[in-house]
């Protein structure tokens, strides 16, 4: 049973479109990812499932509620992170998460605080400004920040760019076991193939706005005759050419 | 409508201040200068002339009422700038935080910051020139209440034309409001305007304000007239300026604004 529907999206700016008639579907404990070349629409897709871009055409359904209409009641269980998008510098990680903690109802907002501090392995920098953290050290705490209600559908745009290799595994690593005991469902924008082949259950390629290939990870390269993820990839956008 | 919403926006901004010596300063920083000049240009304007004792009541008393309005409209607009030059403004826009959340949580910071800056220029103008506002008498409350109302007013219509046209408008946080200045006549009574200026300050509520403040300290008269003008244009003031935002922050959804803005 899909907790996300989406139905025929479709976006314009100007003469181009971002998206162009975009289904998906995402079910409880399911990693989505979404690959595409720079400007193939997977940055607007994320934005138009989080409601603060409004398609000109198509349905988001979350929980069975359209977005359209119950964009707060959806946002209460969904989050959201990415690499452009930080968080405040002059603010602690603590407080970081506190306001957000508020900003989401969650109860007992100081001990959930906690718990996501030492989840992410920020416990011992809780009271550092996060201008004084190194840039993995950041994109964490805007990981932090994306599971701080533990959200049930978790949207994360291209979100270990900037970590460094071991920091991006034990990410992954914790997102796969949020979704094995949590029934975490999570959409992943990547550029890095690897990565998303690692961590993904499905994966979607998205080009000029459309979708040109969806399939399980494992059996995508034998759909396409191709030995590996990387040459699936290149091969279909070879052919979009 | 959620006050842990409201209260996290607020907690947000505190947070802030408590670490960002700056920020914290800029409150004190302007209104003590502004202060410091403009009590002794009246105090030498007053040794100087005849007849006309109650300079420090004006200047002083309309320095401390512009600065209300002032740190109102900034407690909304430069707020809203602080969350763009972070760029947590799509944090905050797809949580579950709704406009008019985040609107009240802004207006509560304006309280704050009034009531520190507005503390800090009494106390101040107390100490260096034996002036307290609160001498005018408690006529004045309605007319601060009013002022600080035209101060969300115009901070509410500003984040509105920075979501729209971007940080590079963001000087607007401080032009817009000083744009209502010279029609709002804080130094001097609206009938030293030419006709047309006196035209358009009687649909401007803090000439109102201004003129009532003058109407008290001269003739010791409570300001009905003015203070009704003033409270009926800070409704309608108020009510276009959050119309306003929100079609304007419908219009950011449309064009995918949100998630550029501060790049």
């Amino acid at each position: 049973m899909p907790i996300l529907k989406v139905r025929n999206l479709t976006k314009r700016f100007g003469d181009v479109y971002a998206l162009n008639g975009v289904s998906l579907e995402l079910s409880r404990g399911e990693i989505l990812g979404i690959l595409g070349p720079n400007g193939a629409g997977k940055t607007t897709l994320i934005h138009c499932l989080l409601g603060i871009i409004v398609a000109i055409e198509g349905t988001i359904k979350v929980f069975g509620k359209d977005m359209s209409t119950s964009r707060g009641d959806i946002l209460k269980r969904m989050n959201f992170a990415a690499s452009y998008v930080l968080l405040p510098l002059s603010l602690t990680p603590y407080e970081n998460l506190m306001v957000y903690a508020l900003m989401y109802d969650v109860e007992r907002p100081r001990q959930r605080c906690i718990e996501v501090l030492k989840l992410f392995d920020l416990y011992d920098l809780k009271d550092r400004p996060a201008r004084r953290l190194s840039s993995g050290q950041m994109m964490r705490l805007c990981l932090a920040k994306a599971v701080i209600n533990e959200p049930e559908i978790l949207l994360l745009d291209e979100p270990t760019a900037g970590l460094d290799p071991e920091i991006s595994v034990r990410t992954r690593k914790l997102f796969r076991y949020l979704r094995d005991e949590k029934g975490l469902a999570v959409i992943y924008t990547s550029h890095n193939l690897h990565e998303i082949e690692e961590i993904s259950d499905r994966i979607i390629l998205i080009n000029k706005g459309e979708i040109v290939a969806e399939g399980r990870v494992k059996d995508l390269p034998e759909r396409y005759a191709v030995r590996n993820l990387e040459e699936f990839y290149f091969k279909l956008l070879k052919n979009e050419h | 409508m959620s006050t842990k919403r409201i209260f996290a926006i607020t907690l947000r901004h505190a947070y802030l201040y408590r670490r960002s010596l700056p920020r914290l300063l800029e409150i004190f920083y302007w209104p003590t200068l502004d202060l410091i000049l403009w009590g002794f240009v009246t105090l030498y304007l007053q040794r100087s002339s005849v007849g006309l004792p109650k300079y420090v009541s004006f200047f002083l008393g309309a320095l401390i009422l512009w600065d209300i309005l002032f740190r109102s409209q900034q407690g909304i607009s430069v707020s809203f700038l602080e969350d763009m030059w972070s760029r947590n403004l799509v944090n905050i826009f797809v949580s579950p935080l709704r406009l008019s959340e985040y609107i009240i949580g802004l207006i509560v910071l304006s309280i704050l910051k009034v009531v520190i800056a507005f503390s800090v220029m009494s106390c101040l103008a107390g100490l260096f020139y034996s002036f307290s506002i609160f001498k005018v008498g408690i006529g004045l409350i309605p007319l601060i209440l009013n002022l600080v109302a035209t101060g969300w007013g115009i901070g509410i219509f500003t984040i509105g034309l920075i979501l729209r046209f971007g940080q590079e408008t963001e000087v607007l946080a401080w032009a817009v409001g000083f744009l209502i200045m010279p029609f709002s006549a804080v130094f001097y009574p609206v009938d030293v305007l030419p006709p047309v200026l006196q035209k358009i300050a009687q649909f401007i509520p803090s000439a109102h304000v201004f003129e009532g403040m003058r109407s008290i300290i001269n003739n010791a008269e409570f300001p009905t007239d003015h203070l009704l003008w003033a409270s009926s244009l800070n409704c309608i003031f108020i009510f276009s300026a959050v119309w306003f935002f929100a079609a304007i922050y419908r219009i950011a959804l449309r064009r995918g604004i949100i998630p550029k803005i501060g790049e």
